[in-house]
């Protein structure tokens, strides 16, 4: 290997490694604020990019009947509370985003045709599909167990990742798809080839990662959620409902796993299955942080990203492999660290 | 209580599973159920025979799961890479011809391939143990994703194992020079392994070790003030259930005769989850109800929702994911939970044997002598001293009060004497020996035991199990003679204490309930039940009376009294200042981490120090 090889695969690694970046930001977010292990948080890369793949051939996702699907039975779940209640009044926020929202997205893409929007208009309309179903997904599964054990959570993660595996299987099929290149530039940066695709990718993640920072450091909703990461009883207390915590939490991990999904789709054909190897990936960087630092998940996910490029390159049967026996070293390192005993185990 | 705790305590029983070795058990019905799977082959088609089969396998896995998920409160996704390298091993030893020479002894027999397969998967579930059960819960989980996934892989890319073709002709088992290579053959092997693993792993459930690992879900800190090794607990039931996972797939790789990595894969490793939640993980019959009902459902789905989509795929998973959170939900202790609520089984009481010998006791130190010493004990968090420069004294057949207004870092100090925490400075000394520094667990052994300012009881067992965790260093029985019944001399020895020390604090006629189901002051005596139960010369209680009506009160004094008057040393702290003074012999009085009296209770309370602390200074 000589050096503009490395450079090659470095570069390579250092874009996916950014990719990894956003999720374990996502994953330790999630973690923080509810407990919750967020297994299916690749499934939002799959569905993003497939969705993307599926406006641009020109056809309805079907990532559109889920958010119908999963609005309506948060609608019947809520009403039902709120018959017990006797309140109806919070039923109707409900029923505005669960019922009339999906249904005025379904109407306007119906009567557009979005092969033939401009490549910006195609992502924001995949966010609008993709990313409410998050915060859906909190209220319909993680919320009734929001009080329960790290472990009864996990597995409650567990099982929500294999149903939307399995319905990302009957929505896309089983063929892997592709979307139209986001920047079709290149340029010469001394040695080194740069992609347009590749700044895109590295903008968006620098972005988005200001983006949070600015969000968790300047606004109320930002340190709200820090609070409640802290102490869910004293954010509760002083107002800030833990439930709002937990959809907000939700919101945002499915806009970045979309967004990295609409990011990766160019490059990577991208499977009904994929974003869970994808998303595991993020989590062995996560771990790295101890699934609490944000900069050190962030460091852990370049790791990862390079260790995978060169991987590879020189082993390219054994690349999974390799790239997950990472999670080895770094638990022991961990565990070496730990001293007492945990309580909360 | 707020609603929020008591639904948190709810949720906690759930998963806790309540009562595993006295669940009810419809013993004439387990006859029945024995007869009929001894029968099934005989009148069953070939396509049953072959589902019980799986059935029996998956059990197995279910099983494990069951005791490190239901029972010890953790949790694997890799058991299915644990049969994976148990039919890899076999396969790889029975199967190829040429095996190198260093290996050919092992060549050939499918039994020394068990064994040998059950020794690696041994060494690969004590390393992976090694490197995450001493981290918080959910880094076991998360490691077992990457070993599945990473195992997987192997076994797909190295060319001695087949590749992603597998490795085919398989011998099949030999019992006796008989070989079993019909379903209806290893049928009996199946199902012979698996009540063996059931009947082993109820045994184990009832026993020393096995409330050790029940005792895992009370959390860690109140398992190792009582002596138990947490971290070794929890290595043991993640080797079992490893164990039985390899033994599960040594036998699918002589029923299949074939092996090829797609069955040990992740998903593999989530389905085998999902047999133990379904199924009831709380208990050794939700592993045989779980793995039947996903099994024959998955052969059901297969057939019905294909058509239903009009594509082919694995849906059924998304059936058993939606009903996995729905259980979660609903029925967080699984359909056994569910059934048994139905069964007209009475509930089986533990036994006890009055005429047991007493277990044997430490020579107790003479009245008066120095049992617990904190020498100029100084800790610090950063900044701030929590505790500085403590020094105190607890002698034998007295009860010392350490008293203070909130923040003064009593429960720092009692943490500092009780090894769970370790002072910055200063030392504390037990019988002259220096503890500094020990685990709790060690402490506990020599003598020195506590109770917990918030209960900490394991709710679903019974009263007299919870006291008997306390005698938990006074057996030695480990997991294999409880397995197989061995220890039930010394296990009726430690029962018999556990009952003993219940007559002794008056809690008797609640020996066989629920712990969970007695009211907070009972709970508090059985606290100090159970520390008495290891036999101490010091008791360390922390806030026995908070939270206490009158009546309770009373009761808790005369206990303490009559303790005291028997030359037990006592270190209690505590807020209510009637039930203190008219009690103790001396008090210590603590303000910002320092001493700032000590004396006769009488003195104490004249003290302008210590009037100063608690009503401010009087001008």
């Amino acid at each position: 290997m000589d050096l503009q090889i490395a450079l090659l695969i470095g570069q390579d690694g250092v874009t996916s490694g950014a990719i990894y970046a956003l999720l374990a930001l996502a994953l330790v977010l999630v973690f923080a604020v509810t407990r919750a292990i967020y297994i299916p948080q690749g499934e939002y890369v799959a569905y993003g990019a497939l969705t993307l793949a599926t406006l641009q051939s020109g056809a309805l996702p079907a990532t559109l009947w889920l958010l119908m699907g999963a609005g309506l039975a948060v609608t019947v779940i809520d009403g039902v509370a709120a018959i017990r209640k006797r309140d109806g009044r919070a039923w109707g926020a409900t029923l505005g985003w669960n019922v009339a929202y999906p249904a005025v997205l379904v109407l306007t893409l119906s009567a557009l045709s979005p092969a033939q929007l401009p490549m910006a208009l195609q992502i924001l309309l995949t966010l609008a599909i993709v990313v409410p179903i998050g915060p859906m997904i909190y209220r319909l599964a993680y919320q009734p167990v929001a009080e329960a054990s790290v472990l009864v959570l996990l597995i409650v993660s567990v099982a929500v990742h294999v149903v939307l595996v399995g319905l990302g299987l009957l929505f896309f099929g089983a063929e892997g798809s592709r979307t139209a290149p986001l920047w079709d530039a290149s340029f010469a940066v001394g040695w080194m080839t740069v992609s347009g695709q590749q700044i895109c990718v590295l903008a968006a993640s620098a972005a988005l990662i200001v983006g949070l920072y600015l969000f968790f450091e300047k606004t109320l909703y930002g340190k709200a959620l820090r609070a409640t990461a802290i102490n869910r009883n004293g954010a509760r207390l002083m107002g800030f409902s833990p439930v709002f915590a937990g959809r907000l939490t939700f919101l945002l991990a499915a806009f970045i796993g979309t967004l990295s999904g609409v990011l990766i789709a160019p490059v990577t054909t991208v499977y009904y299955d994929t974003g869970f190897l994808i998303g595991l990936k993020g989590f062995v960087a996560a771990i790295v942080g101890g699934l609490a630092s944000y900069p050190l998940a962030a460091a852990g996910a370049l790791i990862v990203g390079l260790l995978e490029s060169f991987a590879s390159f020189w082993a390219s049967a054994y690349k999974e492999a390799i790239v997950f026996t990472l999670i080895i070293p770094v638990l022991m390192w961990r565990s070496l660290h730990s001293h007492g005993i945990d309580e909360e185990a | 209580m707020s609603g929020t705790a008591t639904r948190a305590m709810r949720l906690l029983a759930g998963m806790s599973g309540r009562s595993i070795a006295a669940v009810k058990t419809p013993s004439r019905g387990v006859l029945a159920g024995l007869v009929l799977v001894g029968m099934a082959p005989q009148f069953l088609p070939e396509f049953y025979v072959t589902l019980l089969n799986y059935i029996g396998l998956y059990a197995m896995v279910a099983l494990g799961l069951v005791l490190l998920t239901g029972v010890g409160g953790l949790t694997s996704f890799g058991q299915a890479a644990f049969v994976g390298l148990g039919a890899y091993t076999t396969a790889a030893l029975t199967a190829t011809a040429d095996l190198p020479g260093w290996l050919a002894w092992a060549g050939g027999s499918a039994w020394l391939a068990l064994l040998i397969g059950l020794a690696l998967t041994a060494l690969v579930a004590v390393v992976l143990g090694s490197m995450t059960l001493r981290l918080s819960g959910h880094y076991l989980p998360l490691g077992t994703i990457a070993w599945g996934i990473s195992l997987y892989f192997l076994f797909g890319t190295m060319d001695f194992l087949g590749g992603h073709t597998g490795l085919s002709g398989i011998p099949p088992i030999e019992v006796f020079g008989v070989p079993l290579d019909e379903g209806r053959e290893i049928y009996y092997l199946i199902w012979a392994f698996l009540l063996l693993a059931m009947l082993t792993t109820r045994n184990l459930l009832d026993s020393r070790e096995g409330r050790a690992i029940r005792a895992l879900k009370g959390g860690m800190v109140m398992a190792e003030s009582m002596g138990v090794d947490t971290s070794r607990s929890r290595m043991i039931i993640f080797v079992v259930a490893a164990l039985h996972a390899a033994a599960s797939g040594w036998l699918y790789a002589h029923m299949q005769r074939f092996v090829n990595p797609t069955p040990f894969g992740l998903s593999t490793g989530i389905e085998y989850l999902f047999m133990a939640v379904v199924g009831g993980a709380g208990s050794v019959w939700g592993a045989l109800i779980g793995a039947g009902v996903i099994t024959i459902m998955k052969q059901w789905l297969q057939d019905v929702l294909p058509a239903l989509f009009g594509a082919s795929g694995n849906f059924e998973a998304i059936v058993f994911g939606v009903m996995m959170v729905l259980i979660l939900h609903r029925a967080r202790d699984g359909l056994w939970a569910l059934i048994a609520r139905c069964l007209p089984a009475s509930r089986a009481t533990v036994a006890l044997d009055p005429s047991a010998a007493p277990l044997p006791h430490r020579t107790q130190p003479s009245r008066g002598e120095v049992i617990l010493e904190a020498r100029e004990v100084t800790r610090r968090f950063g900044g701030l001293v929590a505790n500085d420069r403590m020094s105190l004294q607890v002698r034998a057949g007295e009860i010392l009060a350490l008293i203070g207004p909130n923040g003064a870092g009593k429960s720092t100090m009692f943490n500092q004497l009780s090894g769970v925490d370790t002072p910055s400075a200063g030392d504390v000394l037990f019988r002259g020996r220096s503890i500094a520094g020990l685990a709790a667990r060690d402490i506990a052994r020599l003598g020195m035991s506590r109770t917990f300012q918030h209960v900490r009881l394991l709710p679903g067992m019974s009263v007299v199990e919870n006291v008997a965790l306390g005698a938990h260093r006074r057996g030695s029985c480990g997991v294999l003679p409880a397995a197989w019944r061995l220890d039930r001399d010394e296990e009726a020895r430690l029962l018999a204490e556990a009952a003993r020390q219940l007559e002794r604090v008056g809690l008797a006629e609640q020996m066989h309930e629920e712990a969970g189901s007695l009211a907070l002051g009972q709970q508090r005596i059985l606290e100090i039940a159970r520390a008495l139960a290891a036999d101490p010369c010091v008791l360390l209680l922390d806030e026995p009376a908070a939270g206490l009506r009158l009546l309770e009160k009373q009761a808790l004094g005369q206990l303490l009294r009559k303790l005291r008057a028997e030359g037990m040393a006592i270190l209690l702290v505590e807020h209510d200042m009637d039930f203190v003074m008219g009690l103790v012999d001396r008090v210590v009085v603590m303000e910002f981490g320092q001493k700032i009296a000590e004396g006769l209770p009488d003195e104490v309370q004249r003290d302008p120090a210590v009037l100063a602390a608690y009503l401010g200074d009087v001008q």
